[in-house]
């Protein structure tokens, strides 16, 4: 830092390196594989891919340019439009009778549920930034917090997502576990989950437990609903330790992988690249996470501090829902890899995760110099 | 908890305490998740190596050609006929409708058969090539040809199918083949099974040699994608034709002995009495195995199984007869082994009294001897002697020579027939009361035995392994598979006993005795044989089976071996409802054996037989085989 300062200007130099280079790692392998995946192509995915991934690390780079005091200030407002924009989803689809994830803005399809992934972590944040300290054991320090967090997880459960509305309630769980609920809570809200899987199990439709069934054993029936799961699992388990090489996998150049490019990249890129790449891209991921880790830490005041803590693990859950359904660890919930998978929904999260980190390590350090 | 107020400070110390948790279960969870990858990747990785391949090669199976049956002399008995076949593969069919269309006029095919192309083209997944029509003939397969280029996905192809020289002289010994079954895929799930032109044994030796006559598939490897579109060709794996099998059959004996039987229903079994091989083992009337093993239409299935003179049964294995008086040189075995003299004399009053019954002779014989009274087939004779020594030491006898029993051989089934004694009796009482009426054994029962009739029934193999033993005395084990050199070890039954025997069977044929119109013509051999008429059921009046309905007449049998002075083969002949075993039996013996030492005269007599039948026998099972066509041509313009 001290040396590229002198030589570059200081807004680049300012620029968390070490974070970016990372991103770029896991955003080049996600263009390579998906090269792959088209056999050998750059259409229809890879420069898709590359584009938008630009695109929206300039809005990453953006929003971490946007002060906290202005974070703070929107953070409720945005809530509540997200909160408004998933019923009228909800609606529309009940309407149109058809689920449906999506408002179509005619340039744009707007997804709110991916907004409400760092929404519900800020607005929580936020929450426990405003009450006094006495208060987050208390009783009214738990029941808003529950209800801001359980209301988007019911509308996006209704549409029906179960990856994404799992994915809400984690966030805003880690930001409630953080800011320092009693430990009680969390301890016997697990046991109660545990208690109530299997009476959950028993009111569960027919094709909904059969697909319980097919997660606990996809061999079972591997031409039919477990085919995604054996597939993937033979296409990860045939690259072995170095892989079949690039451009060599044969699970996904026969089209034998479904949904190579998207859900399953990873066992695209596992195929070809082996153990070897497949640990690498999970190290990376790994080095961002801590990255946005070390920032909460850092982290001056509480509201960032907590907030940075819920996205970077929001972007851990992202990656890591992915990765078990992928190598037969959960069953499939249709959640992509974030920045390898093709698509714009998720980069978009992650950028805007990302960079609202970035706005936080920025604060605390220009903070930290000016003390 | 402290009632204390929570403030900032704690608050701090708990974030960090919080955040150090978080951190572990996220490094707990991606720990995990290597440990997950390394397991699929190296300790799996084996597995699904091998997974991926047989997603990625497939082969495009070319069936084995099925082994060879040959004789013993190394002449084909079921060989392989180059043919030609057409198949579609459904992946590379470009214009479905029109190229059913041209194929169906091309190759003539009925309503039926595009039905099923239909059917099993809208099943079939990838590669697997459906099957058009086979034994296509050269015309309508080069029509198909020529038009190739406006047909993509069509393939004509060079097939083999199963082909038998000799026609239904080998049906019931040989079986035949067919394509495989739902039933048998679904036992053996190999997609072998399933490949068009691909047949398995459904019957006689084809069933029960299968693994060895199958051979190893080979084909093309390709690599195709999910949806089974072919991406490149890779080596093709050669195939492996099936093994040739070796028979103890001698073929122009089993051709010779079918025709032989001509129109009439029965068998004709000969063995080499030394080592056990089995020359010939015809059944007649038999179904052609050819017709069979093009598919059989119902029309034909239903005449054969509606024919009183049953031509799917084999009737060397699975066919039992009461076996009548060729049993009584094993009789008179049975009777030294118990001390009768064969030179003691019993008097023949025409019949035998037994309490206040009287079992009736054929004649009256006088006075006879062992040796007139095997000549004669003098009933009275065995009637005392079994009398006087027990059945249960004559039944003993009887499973010495094969009787009763089954015999290691390569065949779907025999069956074994029933040798009685007082513990068989017993034991059946218990099971059926039906079939016998008294648990004890009376000594009717050992007369009934005695002349071959009541509990007594056998299959005609037993019958011509019986003869072997007496000829060689040897204990002969019928062998069906290979040539052996290697006579059978001694059964045990002292010279003088088999002399007596032999000479009472030699006396049947070139002395006075009941066969001696049956003697052989050729220079220097002499046959020895029994002769025996056993009735199908018991005499009404007098009535004795020797008139009326075809089906109640009496069956004519006849065991025999040649030459007298140093045995070589010998045999049954059963001709059922032929009336007498002299009349019907003795003649195909003496034919057969004829054919063994001069085939030119053997020749010369059947020709002359085959003219009175109205052709030989593959003349008149293809004349046969055009009316089963008309017929069945017939209902189907009545359905229509």
């Amino acid at each position: 830092m001290m040396i590229s300062s002198a030589i570059i200007p200081q807004p680049l130099a300012r620029l968390p390196w070490r974070l970016i280079w990372l991103v770029a790692l896991i955003c080049t392998i996600g263009i390579v594989t998906l090269f792959s995946a088209a056999g050998g192509s750059w259409s229809p995915w890879a420069l898709k891919q590359g584009l938008i991934i630009l695109a929206f690390f300039g809005l990453a780079i953006a929003i971490s340019y946007i002060p906290e005091r202005f974070v703070k200030q929107v953070t409720f407002p945005t809530y509540m439009v997200i909160v408004v924009l998933l019923i009228i989803v909800d609606m529309v689809g009940f309407v149109g009778k058809g689920a449906q994830r999506w408002i179509d803005l005619g340039f744009i399809r707007l997804q709110p549920s991916e907004f409400m992934k760092p929404g519900v972590v800020l607005v929580l944040a936020r929450f426990y930034d405003l009450i006094p300290a006495s208060d987050v054991r208390q009783w009214r320090g738990l029941w808003p917090a529950a209800l801001l967090v359980l209301v988007p997880f019911a509308l996006i459960l209704t549409q029906p997502d179960l990856g994404t509305a799992t994915m809400v309630l984690v966030g805003g769980v880690t930001v409630m576990f953080v800011a320092g609920l009693p430990m009680w809570y969390f301890v016997s809200a697990a046991a109660a989950l545990g208690a109530a899987l299997p009476v959950v199990y028993a009111m569960m439709h027919d094709y909904q437990r059969k697909r319980v069934l097919i997660f606990l054993d996809p061999e079972a029936d591997p031409l039919g609903a477990g085919y995604h799961i054996s597939q993937s699992k033979i296409a990860i388990g045939s690259g072995g330790i170095w892989g079949k090489g690039y451009l060599n996998g044969s699970q996904s150049h026969l089209d034998y992988l479904p949904e190579g490019h998207t859900d399953f990249v990873f066992a695209t890129f596992v195929e070809e690249w082996g153990l070897i790449g497949g640990v690498m891209l999970i190290f990376a991921f790994a080095m961002v996470v801590r990255w946005g880790m070390k920032v909460s830490q850092r982290a001056r005041s509480r509201y960032s501090q907590l907030a940075a803590a819920g996205l970077s693990m929001t972007i851990f859950f992202y990656f890591t829902v992915n990765l078990m359904m992928v190598m037969g660890l959960a069953p499939v919930v249709g959640i992509p890899l974030p920045l390898v998978s093709y698509g714009g929904s998720a980069v978009m999260t992650v950028m805007i995760c990302l960079g609202l980190l970035m706005g936080i390590e920025r604060q605390s350090r220009t903070r930290s110099t000016l003390a | 908890m402290k009632a204390s107020r929570y403030t900032a400070a704690h608050q701090s110390i708990t974030f960090s305490r919080r955040m150090m948790l978080v951190g572990g279960a996220q490094a707990a969870l991606g720990g995990a998740l290597i440990a997950r990858l390394g397991y699929l990747s190296i300790a799996q990785n084996e597995h699904y190596q091998l997974l991926s391949e047989s997603n990625r090669v497939q082969l495009i199976i070319v069936p084995p050609r099925r082994g060879w049956i040959v004789d013993r002399a190394g002449k084909p008995i079921a060989i392989n006929r180059s043919d030609f076949r057409v198949d579609i593969i459904p992946e590379q069919l470009e214009r479905p409708t029109d190229t059913l269309r041209t194929l169906t006029q091309s190759l003539k095919l009925g309503p039926d058969d595009v039905d099923r192309i239909i059917k099993e083209i809208k099943a079939s997944r990838g590669y697997q090539p459906v099957q058009v029509a086979e034994n296509v003939p050269y015309e309508q397969y080069a029509a198909v040809t020529v038009r190739l280029p406006e047909m993509p996905g069509v393939q004509p192809m060079r097939g083999f199918s199963r082909f038998y020289p000799t026609g239904p002289a080998v049906g019931h010994l040989i079986g035949y083949v067919g394509a495989a079954s739902a039933k048998e895929y679904e036992e053996e799930k190999n997609p072998l099974l399933v490949t068009p032109g691909f047949k398995i044994g459904k019957e006689g030796l084809e069933k029960t040699l299968e693994k060895n006559l199958r051979g190893q598939p080979g084909g093309q490897r390709v690599e195709l994608t999910a949806r089974g579109k072919l991406v490149r060709e890779l080596e093709p794996k050669p195939d492996r034709s099936g093994q040739t099998i070796q028979l103890s059959i001698d073929a122009g004996l089993q051709d010779f002995a079918a025709r032989r039987l001509g129109e009439e229903s029965g068998a004709c079994t000969i063995l080499d009495c030394q080592t056990g091989d089995i020359l010939c083992m015809a059944s007649m009337p038999a179904y052609d195995p050819n017709s069979f093993s093009d598919g059989i239409g119902r029309t034909e299935w239903s005449m054969l199984s509606q024919d009183e003179r049953r031509p799917l049964v084999n009737k060397t294995l699975n066919a039992l007869y009461p076996p009548g008086s060729t049993i009584k040189p094993m009789n008179s075995l049975a009777l030294q082994a118990a001390g009768v003299d064969p030179d003691e004399t019993i008097f023949c009053p025409g019949g035998y009294r037994l309490g206040n019954r009287f079992f009736r002779c054929l004649g009256r014989h006088g006075t006879v001897n062992m040796r007139r009274a095997i000549a004669k087939s003098c009933n009275t004779y065995f009637y005392a002697m079994g009398h006087r020594v027990g059945y249960d030491r004559i039944a003993e006898m009887a499973r010495r020579t094969g009787l009763g029993q089954k015999f290691d051989l390569p065949v779907v089934s025999q069956s074994y027939g029933t040798v009685p004694d007082s513990a068989w009796k017993a034991r059946k009482y218990k099971e059926n009361r039906r079939v016998v009426e008294r648990p004890d054994w009376t000594a009717s029962d050992t007369l009934n035995a005695s002349i071959g009739q009541g509990f007594l029934i056998l299959n005609p193999l037993q019958l011509a392994v019986m003869a072997a033993r007496i000829a060689s005395g040897r204990n002969v084990q019928p062998n069906l598979l290979g040539v052996h050199k290697q006579p059978a070890p001694l059964l045990g039954i002292p010279q003088e006993h088999l002399d007596a025997t032999r000479g009472g069977m030699w006396e049947v044929v070139n002395g006075d005795g009941t066969a001696g119109a049956s003697r052989l013509q050729v220079p220097g051999i002499e046959m020895c044989g029994k002769t025996g008429t056993a009735q199908v059921r018991k005499i009404v009046g007098s009535q004795r089976g020797q008139s009326g309905d075809w089906k109640y007449r009496d069956h004519g049998l006849f065991v025999f071996f040649a030459p007298y002075d140093n045995p070589r083969y010998a045999g049954s002949v059963v001709i059922e409802h032929g009336l007498g075993g002299a009349r019907a039996a003795a003649p195909v013996a003496k034919d057969v054996l004829t054919f063994l030492f001069d085939q030119e005269r053997a020749m010369a007599s059947l020709t002359a037989l085959e003219q009175q039948w109205g052709g030989t026998l593959l003349e008149r099972t293809a004349r046969r085989q055009s009316q089963v066509e008309e017929i069945s041509k017939a209902n189907l313009r009545r359905s229509a």
